[in-house]
């Protein structure tokens, strides 16, 4: 059994047909790289992995534990609160909290859940062990995206890259079983990208299991252990990326590689 | 009339102003906020009713949101009528229509600029708040947060940060209504000058007023320019 199932995953807008059943598993510690032309519903897939839009049909499993099902029409939001944080996301637009230091972008969440969500009260010499952890842990976190240097400035004061850094450190804080990344490196000038491409190749070795979106081919076929190709909605390819980059069955696959090759930057 | 007598029978006007502008940012600052949700509020009551196959009508009823539309078409009135007749409906109006006893005058004055204010400051906060990115509530989603953690811990200081200047506006503007609470025979500032003038036969009283005014206005905008830096610890 797969460590992540996704079954049979159908979503529309309105009607136009986004996605038109998407299935994969992915084993622990893998990462998946998922390309495809654009408009072919790769951010889709992730938003809908990721609870942001909730596909028409389909089911997402965990272990073998049914996170999502499209069938069960009625999840309260504390359900899906709890159901999302098995997964953790980082945006192409990085989305850090303006207000807050590099240090709070990163704790806040579990400041959150644990201080001023805890079901019990806490005694003040609790809430102080706890912030005292997640304080400890945030830190831990800075210094492995290497910026243990930044933590008291504000995500204005950042590099593009620096502050996609503390956007995956962000994500991580929550221990999600699978990272997202929604072409992490897009948004970011081509001698930025290679910072934020390193970090998560470093997170891979320390076996994460993660789901990575990109138009970087030389950073998929090297990382990833499977490849995913998508065209119209629909998995056109999927494999290993010596498989997928090596030797292409699908005609759609062969095109969009020969295209990317080409031209690296589109 | 001395100088100094004007002077105390001015101030005891401006107790009165300064009464009808605290009490009415006080109010409708949190009123103001209420009434945004309410004209942001996605409730429909028929949603479940429409399907693929269901006529034009029931898609229609469906998507009709009454909070949303009555509280926009409240925000509307209040809006689009000056706030001078609405001082003179809400002393005057149970009286007239309904034969009930009259409110003190100070406390229909204090009630018509709340609800006025409180619309003007509500859609000031909806525009703040529709200014706010999607992404903004996304990262707060994928992060485990509720609904209300989103809004009071991520979005609301990004969007007091950006309506302090509209806000400001609207407060010195407010300091200068107070002057229509003397529509109902409340004895604001410019109402105390006015008696002077009519007694004692002397105008230099309304000059004397706008230095009130213009005191306090000026003590506001350099408070306001205070807030503004402070909230621009960061950009963007
Ligand atoms: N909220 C939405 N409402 C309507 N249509 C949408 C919405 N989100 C996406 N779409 C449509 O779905 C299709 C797939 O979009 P998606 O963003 O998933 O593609 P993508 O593979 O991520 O593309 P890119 O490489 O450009 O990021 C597009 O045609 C897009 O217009
Ligand atoms: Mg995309």
């Amino acid at each position: 059994m797969a460590f992540l199932e996704i079954k049979d995953i159908y979503k529309s807008f309105g009607k136009t047909e986004v996605l038109k059943g998407i299935d994969f598993t992915l084993e622990k510690g893998e990462v998946l790289a998922i390309i495809g032309s654009s408009g072919s519903g790769k951010t889709t897939l992730c938003r809908c992995i990721n609870f942001l839009e909730r596909p028409d049909r389909g089911v997402f499993l965990i272990d073998g534990e049914e996170i999502f099902n499209a069938e069960d029409k009625a999840y309260t939001d504390k359900q899906i609160r709890e159901k999302r944080l098995h997964f953790g996301m980082v945006f192409q637009s990085f989305n850090l909290f303006p207000q807050y230091t590099v240090l709070k972008n990163v704790s806040l969440a579990q400041e959150l859940m644990r201080i001023d969500g805890s079901e019990k009260k806490l005694s003040a010499a609790e809430k102080a062990e706890i912030r005292a952890d997640i304080d400890a842990n945030s830190r831990k976190l800075l210094d492995m995206v290497g910026l243990s240097e930044k933590t008291d400035s504000y995500p204005c004061e950042l590099s593009g890259g620096q502050q996609q850094r503390v956007a995956i450190a962000r994500a991580l804080a929550m221990k999600p079983d699978i990272l997202c990344f929604d072409e992490p490196t897009s948004a970011l000038d081509p001698e930025l990208t290679g910072e934020v491409l390193r970090v998560i190749r470093e997170l891979k070795t320390s076996d994460r299991t993660m789901i990575v979106v990109t138009h970087e081919m030389n950073f998929a076929r090297s990382v990833a252990d499977k490849v995913i190709f998508m065209a119209d909605g629909v998995i056109e390819e999927i494999g290993t990326p010596d498989e997928v980059f090596g030797d292409p069955k699908s005609e759609k696959t062969k095109a969009f590689l020969e295209k990317s090759l080409e031209n690296p930057l589109a | 009339m001395s100088f100094i007598d004007v002077t105390l029978q001015l101030a005891e006007g401006f107790m009165t102003t300064l009464l009808i502008f605290g009490v009415t940012l006080l109010c409708s600052i949190p009123l103001g906020l209420v009434i945004t949700f309410g004209s942001m509020s996605n409730f429909a009551p028929f949603k479940g009713l429409a399907s693929e196959a269901s006529s034009k009508f029931v898609k229609t009823l469906a998507d009709f949101k009454p909070i949303r539309c009555i509280t926009k078409l409240f925000v509307w009135i209040i809006r689009g009528t000056p706030l001078m007749v609405q001082i003179i409906l809400v002393f005057y109006g149970p009286g007239l229509i309904f034969g009930a006893k009259a409110l003190p005058r100070i406390t229909a004055v204090l009630i018509a600029f709340i609800i006025n204010y409180a619309c003007y400051f509500s859609e000031i906060y909806r525009g703040g708040i529709e200014s706010i990115p999607k992404g903004q509530y996304e990262a707060g989603q994928v992060l485990g947060m509720t609904k209300s953690q989103i809004f009071f811990k991520i979005v609301l200081f990004q969007v007091i940060k950006r309506i302090v200047a509209p806000m400001g506006n609207e407060i010195i503007t407010l300091v200068k209504d107070t002057s229509l609470a003397r529509v109902v025979m409340v004895v604001e500032l410019v109402q105390s000058a006015q008696d002077i003038i009519a007694q004692k036969a002397i105008i230099w009283p309304l000059f004397y007023i706008a230095v009130f005014y213009l005191l306090f206005s000026g003590l506001l905008t350099i408070l306001l320019n205070f807030l503004e830096k402070k909230l621009n610890y960061y950009s963007g």
